[in-house]
């Protein structure tokens, strides 16, 4: 009874307490929870496999604190086991990014993890996508100084993450980056108004790692253990026009993905544009040689990158054409451009968006080397031109009209060549594949709160493993409900057998920021790209739940 | 004592919780090259509201486009601001400008190349919303978008009047 009083008037004293306290600032938690379960059944005909722990399951869970100037957060992780799919090595629960930062005035410093971008990322770039598994975040010390308005001048040291079992676990590599630009407009005044905005910049990346020699034949050849690159870019915006160029140069680093060879790395990347009201135009080029770059020179796939380089195609949003032959840029090298263009044709109430891509990419051009050289340095480029072996074209043209205030329509054609070879998303063919692809998207609002939404979709091709057909169906209860179904049919595989639907069907839930979706069915072997990368996901059939959150 | 220091425990993650948060602080570059706050994007005299986005999610295009035509009409009523982030990374973000112009969006568009401000807003997935008083409270949030959510947000907008 006593111990209860005390209680009671030590409560009622933090109340009164803390309505003192009530304007003083105890800061803010916010936060973000995500978990991904999947169960496996044994399916041989789509080849499915089922693990021994039978189920897959992926958690998260961000927290951050903010007071004032300070911020500190925290990420944890579970992988119990990992998703199918995911990087089998990693494995337990625990604390997988931690950070603190501090800003005052012109300073800015981060100690632990963090996320940034150089430019375009060519030279330097870590950030992560949790759905695919990618995450290359920096743990170590970052400082930003703003010394002057318009000015900003980066530094950052520290090792860089690989792995994660129950705890981060980076590479042995340390990487060291610098940065600076220059938004001149901010800069000098007299400029601040001006139409013209100009922006320089210019970066410095090294990275040291410890190695010896490496053996090929008779040859002994030193490794460099600090491998050093540097970029320089210029962002012009005038009007509607804009330009944007990086160059990246990289000095000789030998490692798997270049066979362990001595060549310098280069890449160039030019973006153009024009837009208005109701008109956009964008013409690009991009030439990559040699450019991986990562904390650790034996490392493949995923596993710490320091930059990244942008895919020249578009990044199609439609089941097939997004996921059965989606374009990554080969990391010895690819010669590249693009033009799009966007349109608004004014007439009736709704007026008619068109849209219409063309994307290509060849290999280097380039000579090998005989003998020793070639041991050393593999090939050398001969220009900054396309070379003999294409690697991909891909052209589509998108029409979307507005009937009603409640139907529209979106038609969408895509003619795609694409080089299984150099971009190896199939294990059943090798070579060109010639591939045209239709969709036709509908959506209708049936009721103030209620809308279906479909989408027919076709792949015709003479290669791999033949046409396809997918349906969509989706039907949504404004604002928490949804119900969609999924069908993928292989229906003319050559193997008679193999001309399997792929059924899932998906129920979700939101409310606010919070979502649940309980889906099942089956999902087709599949390949997942970032940038350069790409990664196999395996056939699986069974349920699935994901659960997100946001606070 | 163990209680007493669970209590003060309970009532500081009390004061936290219910405290609302605020928009943090990402230096980020606006469609026409300039650098900007996100703390100065809010709008002083009204609701904002801050949509996630990206050229390639398309029912991020879908809620935008939605907002795009009731846009007049809410900001004659509630004196809204609408503040579209991309976080189309260096693959995609030369398209947004293009893209933008070719819809006719009258919203203030802002670049989020490597998610530094989606971390910060702690956004799992894109479409997400924010609705954002005129004190810098951020008071609902929505992910996803189907249609008809935007009656929702309309229903929360009228809510802060």
């Amino acid at each position: 009874m006593k111990r209860r009083v005390i209680l009671f008037v030590a409560l009622f004293s933090s109340f009164h307490l803390f309505a003192q306290l009530e304007n003083i600032d105890l800061g803010h938690i916010s936060g973000n929870v995500s978990l991904l379960w999947q169960q496996y059944n044994e399916d041989t005909l789509i080849g499915a496999q089922v693990p021994p722990e039978k189920a897959g399951f992926n958690a998260y869970g961000n927290l951050i604190y903010t007071r004032g100037n300070f911020s500190a957060g925290i990420r944890y992780e579970s992988y119990l086991s990992p998703i199918l799919g995911y990087p089998g090595r990693f494995k337990g629960t625990g604390i997988g990014y931690r950070y603190a930062q501090y800003t005052h005035q012109k300073f800015e410093i981060t100690i632990g993890n963090f996320y940034d971008q150089f430019g375009s990322g060519m030279i330097f770039r870590t950030y992560e996508d949790r759905n695919l598994g990618y995450d290359n975040a920096m743990d170590g010390v970052r400082f930003i100084f703003r010394p002057y308005n318009g000015i900003t001048l980066k530094g950052i040291y520290g090792h860089q993450r690989l792995d994660f079992d129950s705890r981060l676990i980076n590479t042995d590599g340390i990487v060291r980056a610098a940065d600076g630009e220059i938004f001149i407009n901010d800069l000098i005044p007299a400029l601040q108004e001006k139409k013209l905005k100009t922006t320089i910049g210019g970066s410095f990346v090294s990275k040291y790692q410890d190695g010896d020699i490496i053996e090929k034949d008779t040859l002994q050849l030193i490794v460099p253990n600090n491998v050093g690159a540097w970029a320089g870019r210029l962002n012009l915006q005038w009007k509607g026009l804009t330009a944007y160029g990086e160059y990246v140069h990289k000095i000789n680093d030998p490692s798997a993905d270049n066979g362990y060879t001595y060549r310098d790395g280069e890449a160039l990347l030019v973006q153009l544009g024009y837009s208005r009201k109701g008109l956009g135009i964008n013409v690009g080029g991009k030439m990559v040689d040699n450019m991986s770059y990562r904390s650790d020179r034996d490392l493949l796939l995923f596993d710490s990158p320091i930059n990244y380089i942008p895919v020249i195609t578009k990044q199609h949003t439609y089941n097939l054409a997004a996921t059965l032959y989606p374009y990554a840029t080969p990391l010895t090298g690819e010669a590249s451009f693009m033009a799009e263009v966007f349109y608004k044709i004014p007439w009736g109430k709704y007026g008619t968006n068109v849209a219409m891509n063309f994307a290509a990419a060849n290999n280097l051009d380039t000579t090998k080397y005989a003998g020793v050289d070639e041991q050393i340095y593999g090939f050398k480029r001969n220009s900054w031109g396309f070379g003999d072996t294409k690697y991909v074209r891909d052209f589509n043209v998108e029409v979307k009209q507005k009937f009603s205030k409640n139907f529209q329509l979106k038609l969408t054609y895509f003619y795609l060549e694409f080089n299984t070879t150099s971009t190896p998303v199939t294990t059943e063919f090798k070579g060109i594949v010639y591939a045209d692809i239709a969709v036709a998207e509908f959506k209708y609002k049936l009721a103030k709160k209620h809308a279906i939404r479909g989408e027919l979709q076709g792949l015709w091709t003479k290669q791999d493993r033949r046409d396809w057909a997918t349906v969509l169906l989706e039907y949504t209860f404004s604002p928490h409900w949804f119900v969609s179904v999924l069908d993928q049919y292989n229906y003319s595989h050559p193997d008679p057998d193999r001309r399997i639907h792929y059924l899932f069907g998906t129920v979700g839930y939101i409310n606010g920021s919070n979502r649940i979706a309980l889906g099942y069915g089956k999902r087709r072997e599949g390949i997942f790209c970032v940038g350069g990368v790409c990664r196999a996901v395996p056939a699986s059939n069974g349920f699935e739940i994901t659960v997100t959150s946001s606070f | 004592m163990k209680q007493l220091f669970f209590l003060l425990i309970l009532a500081l993650s009390a004061t936290f919780v219910t405290a609302q948060n605020k928009v943090p602080n990402v230096q980020l570059k606006d469609i026409d090259g300039n650098t900007v706050n996100t703390k100065d994007l809010l709008n002083p005299d009204g609701p904002t509201v801050i949509c996630f986005w990206a050229t390639w999610c398309s029912p991020c295009k879908r809620e935008l486009n939605n907002y795009a035509e009731l846009y007049e009409d809410w900001q004659a009523e509630t004196n809204v601001k609408i503040i579209a982030v991309s976080i189309d990374d260096q693959r995609s973000v030369s398209r947004v400008a293009p893209y933008i112009n070719s819809v006719e969006w009258e919203y203030q568009v802002v670049l989020d190349p490597n998610s530094q401000f989606k971390r910060a807003m702690n956004v799992i997935n894109v479409p997400h919303t924010f609705l954002i008083d005129k004190n810098g409270n951020i008071v609902w949030q929505h992910n996803n978008y189907a249609d008809g959510d935007e009656d929702e947000l309309h229903e929360q907008l009228q809510k802060l009047q």
